[in-house]
């Protein structure tokens, strides 16, 4: 099984929705690299613009953000977008369904966890690095300089972890279905 | 223990199970409309599987962006236009015969109690209105759908909610959605269904039923969920005449599907709407709404009546009603979107369309229109609409853009004056 984790990023709001992920107007795209430069782009956080060009944003792996993350429009686009920008696993207190679902499709790990754990990881300053177990269901934080360290286990539902190994849910259902 | 409808259709549907809280269900209906479809016809061609697992069962239409405005919007029509041909999907809705998915396909009465209905469109909830289990999906699972036949999804919790009381004159189903997703939040329903209950459901028509329905997403929800009776029966009537020798014995099967006395429900409210207000809402989320009076004299650019919420027949007749005779004020630019062609030949009929353009408005064909800033009607930076449509995110109608989500009645009065304004006003 492929490598999650990496350098994280972090998104310190509840309820991103998926047009403030990929606006609407790149919908008529129909190559999923073109959706690559527009990521986040209509995204606030604290009522300003979120820099999605800046050199964090274009090393990191990981995502880790608030409640409700990717609620609203059913398009994969808003997954694809990360995808195609090399993020694999996204930690949030919780997801929107369709949004869940579309990542594991897609064999990226979506991770909930509660809000106290949630905030050990934000306590950890601006540059951390992020490594996932799926194995073991845990994830390692370090920050930049490799001074806090810490693990938390997680919860992943088998069939997600299974959907995860199989590569997305196509290649799954068209083994078994 | 007595079981919930969304339960009841699981356990019906249930193909496997690979896991305790994960059901892989058999589809009744695969909805398909261009903007999520032709990447999922295109991955399957790429990967030697482009097959349909039941062409009669795929229902698709191009509806976001149409006729095409551009090069690309034209490609993905074309992509879905020939893989219709392909696969001899007979129910196929392209330029003079389309409208919104969520409008048309009740329409010609594609989804039944008891079904279950997926679409690459998180509005599919709409369809619930009918008793079915109808849930927005992405492009892979829109894919396999189409591929396979199945579905995956959560062993499903059901939320009651029962609505009681009487509504006051000019106060909708819309009014009623948009106050229930205050009330619980964007994230009050996540991973959970929500059934629809008590005798203010039972006294909407199917239009009501489908504009409430229509909004559960917004809070969260997989589906929102209706208990078909007589008012559905009777919608459905054109196209299962055949299948029954009187609407009594649909009426009397539909009830299989009705949840148990004893079913459970992981939460249930009742909201008594005597006293409901018209609401609308005034941030960058669906549960960001206030009582009108709060926010009357805010003033807008734009009013946009249409979508697949509120741009049936009934929501055309609602804000005629206010419109007939006047005019909108000088300062906004008006726009109507009837949601299907019957609709739209139905406003011509009644004379309608002649109220909206004595008005004022500008009518556009059958389209998504303006709710999702990717066809017409797209807003300037720092302008705002009233709009008839389901999401007020931030950059939804164009980037800078406010929406103020309301009832037809509200837009129609607001058109008239040019800032938000009570529709009571005009009673």
């Amino acid at each position: 099984m492929k490598e999650f984790g990496g350098p994280a990023v972090f998104l310190d709001r509840n309820d991103i929705n998926t047009d403030e992920i990929i606006p609407a107007k790149y919908l008529t795209e129909i190559s999923k690299t073109a959706l690559k430069p527009h990521l986040l782009e209509d995204l606030l956080l604290d009522g300003k613009p979120f820099d999605n060009q800046s050199d964090r944003m274009k090393q990191a792996k990981v995502v880790i953000t608030r409640a409700n993350f990717g609620c609203g429009s059913s398009r994969e686009h808003a997954v694809w977008a990360f995808e195609v920008n090399d993020i694999n696993v996204i930690i949030a207190e919780s997801f929107a369904r369709i949004f869940r679902q579309n990542m594991f499709n897609c064999g990226i790990v979506a991770i909930e966890l509660a809000e106290d754990k949630l905030n050990r990881l934000f306590e950890l300053g601006e540059e951390v690095t992020i490594s996932v177990n799926l194995e073991t269901c845990e994830l390692q934080a370090k920050d930049s300089q490799g001074g806090k360290s810490f693990t938390l286990p997680f919860e992943l539902n088998s069939f997600d972890r299974d959907l995860v190994a199989a590569g997305g849910w196509l290649a799954y259902a068209d083994a078994k279905y | 223990m007595g079981k919930t409808i969304a339960e009841k259709i699981f356990d019906s549907h249930l193909r496997d199970q690979p896991s305790p809280d994960n059901m892989i269900l058999s589809l009744d209906v695969v909805m398909c409309h261009e903007i999520t479809t032709p990447i999922a016809i295109m991955d399957l061609m790429e990967k030697g599987m482009d097959k349909v697992f039941d062409a009669d069962r795929i229902k698709a239409v191009i509806d976001h962006v149409t006729p095409a405005k551009d090069t690309k919007t034209a490609t993905q029509g074309k992509i879905m236009r020939e893989w219709a041909r392909r696969h001899k999907i007979k129910d196929f809705f392209d330029v003079g015969e389309n409208g919104v998915c969520h409008a048309l396909f009740p329409e010609k009465g594609f989804v039944r109690p008891g079904y279950t209905v997926i679409m690459g469109d998180s509005h599919t909830c709409t369809h619930g209105a009918f008793g079915a289990f109808a849930a927005g999906v992405g492009t892979t699972d829109l894919e396999v759908g189409i591929y396979k036949g199945v579905c995956s999804f959560r062993a499903p919790e059901t939320m009651k909610i029962n609505i009681v009381g009487e509504l006051q004159p000019s106060v909708t189903a819309k009014d009623v959605i948009l106050n229930i997703i205050k009330r619980i939040s964007v994230n009050g329903a996540t991973d959970r269904i929500i059934e629809f209950t008590g005798p203010v459901v039972e006294s909407f028509n199917m239009s009501s039923r489908m504009t409430l329905c229509n909004m559960a997403v917004e809070a969260g929800a997989t589906c929102g969920i209706c208990l078909p009776d007589r008012v559905t029966a009777e919608y459905l009537w054109p196209f299962i005449r055949n299948d029954y020798a009187t609407i009594d014995d649909a009426v009397n099967e539909y009830r299989q599907y009705h949840s148990d006395p004893d079913a459970e429900y992981v939460e249930s409210l009742e909201i008594d709407v005597t006293t409901l207000v018209p609401q609308v809402t005034y941030g960058y989320k669906p549960d960001l709404v206030k009582d009108i009076n709060e926010m009357v004299g805010t003033p807008v650019d734009q009013i946009y009546i249409g979508s697949c919420t509120n741009g049936r027949i009934e929501d055309l007749r609602n804000a005629a009603s206010i419109l007939k005779g006047k005019k909108l004020a000088n300062s906004v630019r008006g726009i109507v979107t009837p949601a299907t062609p019957l609709i739209y030949r139905q406003a011509l009929e009644e004379g309608l369309i002649a109220i909206f353009m004595d008005a004022g408005f500008c009518v556009l064909n059958p389209t998504c229109g303006a709710c999702l800033g990717m066809s017409s009607g797209v807003l300037a930076e720092g302008e705002s609409c009233a709009s008839t449509t389901n999401r007020n995110f931030n950059g939804r109608m164009g980037k800078g853009g406010m929406v103020h989500l309301m009832s037809p009645y509200s837009a129609a009065a607001t058109a008239l004056n040019g800032k938000i304004t009570d529709p009571r006003d005009f009673l």
